[in-house]
């Protein structure tokens, strides 16, 4: 059992989890080009690496950011999108 | 007669001469370079080398010989698709494996058995029905069937009459089969080395030296070799080495796991898949049966399997063959996949000039490696992308003209 820590609930099994992938920087709807709107639906971040992703706990409906590495699947640290710099 | 086979097994050509031959000294160049030797790589150079005369071709693969993602799949070979751009590419798949053991001289055991998908759901159902109906408009073998041609097909399946996971009917498609993953990618192999295509295994693509809007020269860990054409077909690699090249694709990776069982007496004659429960069943010729299902659930560059996965897949089989639920798994096993936001593959042109792309083949490729071979040697041959290509463009993304696949490629690749 691989085991996520929600900042809100704590440490739970991952299975309780939806991942929704690395953040992205939303454009600009004002000066978006198309290009932009395609970069931003389509690209995701995925180097070998450490990506910063969204999260769900499912059954409290809350969402959260992990710093994950996507190649040893080590999870560095979990926070509150309120506490994102 | 044993006097000739004697007269073999004495003589000083025993044993006949592998398949393969072993690693060559790289050349300082070739016409055209393809990075991957994956079963597309190697079908790429075999049509290049056999009816496009270009036979200065080097395969490099990190590895061994597809031992990537075509080592690792459930050889699910089908035309079933949903978006007409879909089928006619996969049905062409289909056809080259019908003849492919002829072609290559090589038998890859294609076994034309049919696939049979579960509808758990009136919704599923519908959506058979537009299959079918796409299907059978582009010429592919395929039909609704209800409870009682569910039954007739596989007759030991639990049916779950008046439960929660009742069949309600199924998509049959007899065009549906296997074959022998590694049969493909060997006969590939060793008819593209017999045309002087040169196979260089534990070669690594380390970096591209760019020379202005062209690729001049591929580096490796063997040394630095100059290119005319080069082309991409990495698989689970795809997204790293078409970024070494300047080259973002549209690919995020999750690992697709699988696993096989004790052999068993057969009892299964056909591929049988279940939308909902994200599992299906194949029984190999040696009577194992092969288990997959979805992908994992996040994004990993990674080939470890897990207890959760292993659960759900034992879970769904347990459930629509209940005596499997004695049964022992000898292995599990994963690949890591190259996935696209639209679950269709990325072929053609890249934005730099003489790098072509065979990408984004994801949980669904294994199928494609006959057509994509054929139609990517076409491509790098002549300039120019065939017609049935260009709708799998990567412009598509950039121009939201997308092939969205998922609905017919989540449960059974
Ligand atoms: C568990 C599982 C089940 C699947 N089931 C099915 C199925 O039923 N039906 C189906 O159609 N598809 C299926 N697939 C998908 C299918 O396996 C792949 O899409 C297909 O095999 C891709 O072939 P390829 O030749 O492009 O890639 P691969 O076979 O992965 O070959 C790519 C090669 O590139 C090499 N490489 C990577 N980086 C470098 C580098 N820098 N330099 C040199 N070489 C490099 C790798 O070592 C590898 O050998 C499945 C996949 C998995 C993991």
């Amino acid at each position: 059992m691989k085991i996520l820590t929600c900042p809100m609930n704590g440490p739970r099994n991952i299975d309780e989890f939806q991942s929704f992938g690395p953040m992205r920087e939303a454009p600009d709807p004002e000066v978006a080009s198309d290009a932009d709107w395609a970069r931003y639906l389509f690209q995701a971040e995925n180097q070998p690496g450490v990506v910063v992703e969204w999260w769900r706990h499912v059954p409290s409906n809350y969402f959260f950011l992990a710093e994950r590495d996507i190649v040893t699947n080590r999870v560095l640290r979990t926070f509150d999108p309120g506490e994102a710099e | 007669m044993p006097l000739r086979l004697l007269k073999y097994g004495l003589s000083r050509r025993y044993p006949v001469r592998g398949d393969l031959p072993p690693t060559p000294d790289l050349r300082p160049a070739y016409d055209v370079v393809i990075v991957g030797g994956g079963g597309h790589g190697l079908a790429c150079a075999y049509y290049l080398s056999r009816y496009h005369g270009i036979r200065s071709v080097a395969v490099l693969e990190k590895g061994w010989l597809a031992g990537g993602n075509t080592a690792r799949n459930t050889t699910t070979i089908r035309s079933n698709y949903i978006t007409p751009e879909g089928i006619a590419f996969y049905r062409e798949g289909v056809q080259l494996f019908e003849e492919m053991s002829r072609e290559l001289d090589f038998n890859v055991m294609f076994s034309q058995r049919g696939q049979l998908t579960l509808a758990h759901s009136e919704a599923t159902l519908r959506s058979f029905h537009l299959r079918a109906e796409m299907g059978r408009h582009l010429g592919t073998r395929i039909e609704v069937v209800d409870t009682k041609g569910v039954e007739a097909l596989a007759p030991l399946l639990h049916m779950d009459y008046g439960g929660a996971l009742e069949i309600v009917g199924g998509l049959w498609h007899a065009d549906g089969g296997t074959a022998r993953h590694d049969a493909v990618a060997w006969g590939y192999a060793s008819q593209a080395a017999r045309r002087g295509v040169e196979l260089h295994q534990r070669t690594e693509v380390l970096a591209f030296e760019r020379v202005g809007e062209r690729i001049g020269a591929v580096l490796t860990n063997r040394g630095r070799i100059g290119c005319g054409n080069v082309l991409i077909a990495c698989g689970g690699m795809n997204y790293p080495v078409a970024l070494k090249a300047g080259v973002e694709l549209p690919i995020r990776n999750f690992p697709l796991q699988a696993m096989v069982t004790q052999p068993l007496k057969p009892f299964l004659h056909n591929l049988v898949s279940s939308v909902s429960l994200h599992t299906y069943l194949v029984q190999t010729d040696r009577g194992e049966v092969v288990i997959g299902g979805g992908s994992d659930p996040y994004q990993l560059y990674s080939t470890r399997s897990t207890l959760d996965m292993k659960e759900h897949l034992a879970a769904g089989a347990v459930h629509l063959f209940p005596f499997l639920k004695s049964v022992q798994l000898t292995r599990q096993w994963a690949g890591i996949t190259d996935m696209t936001p639209d679950y269709s593959p990325i072929m053609g042109a890249s934005p730099v000039e003489n790098l072509w792309l065979d990408c984004g083949w994801g949980t669904w490729g294994f199928k494609a490696t006959p057509v994509a071979g054929k139609r990517m040697a076409e491509t790098i041959a002549t300039g120019r992308v065939p017609a049935i290509l260009k709708p799998f463009a990567l412009a598509r993304f950039g121009s939201f003209r997308l092939l969205n696949e998922m609905g017919a490629t989540a449960a059974s690749h």
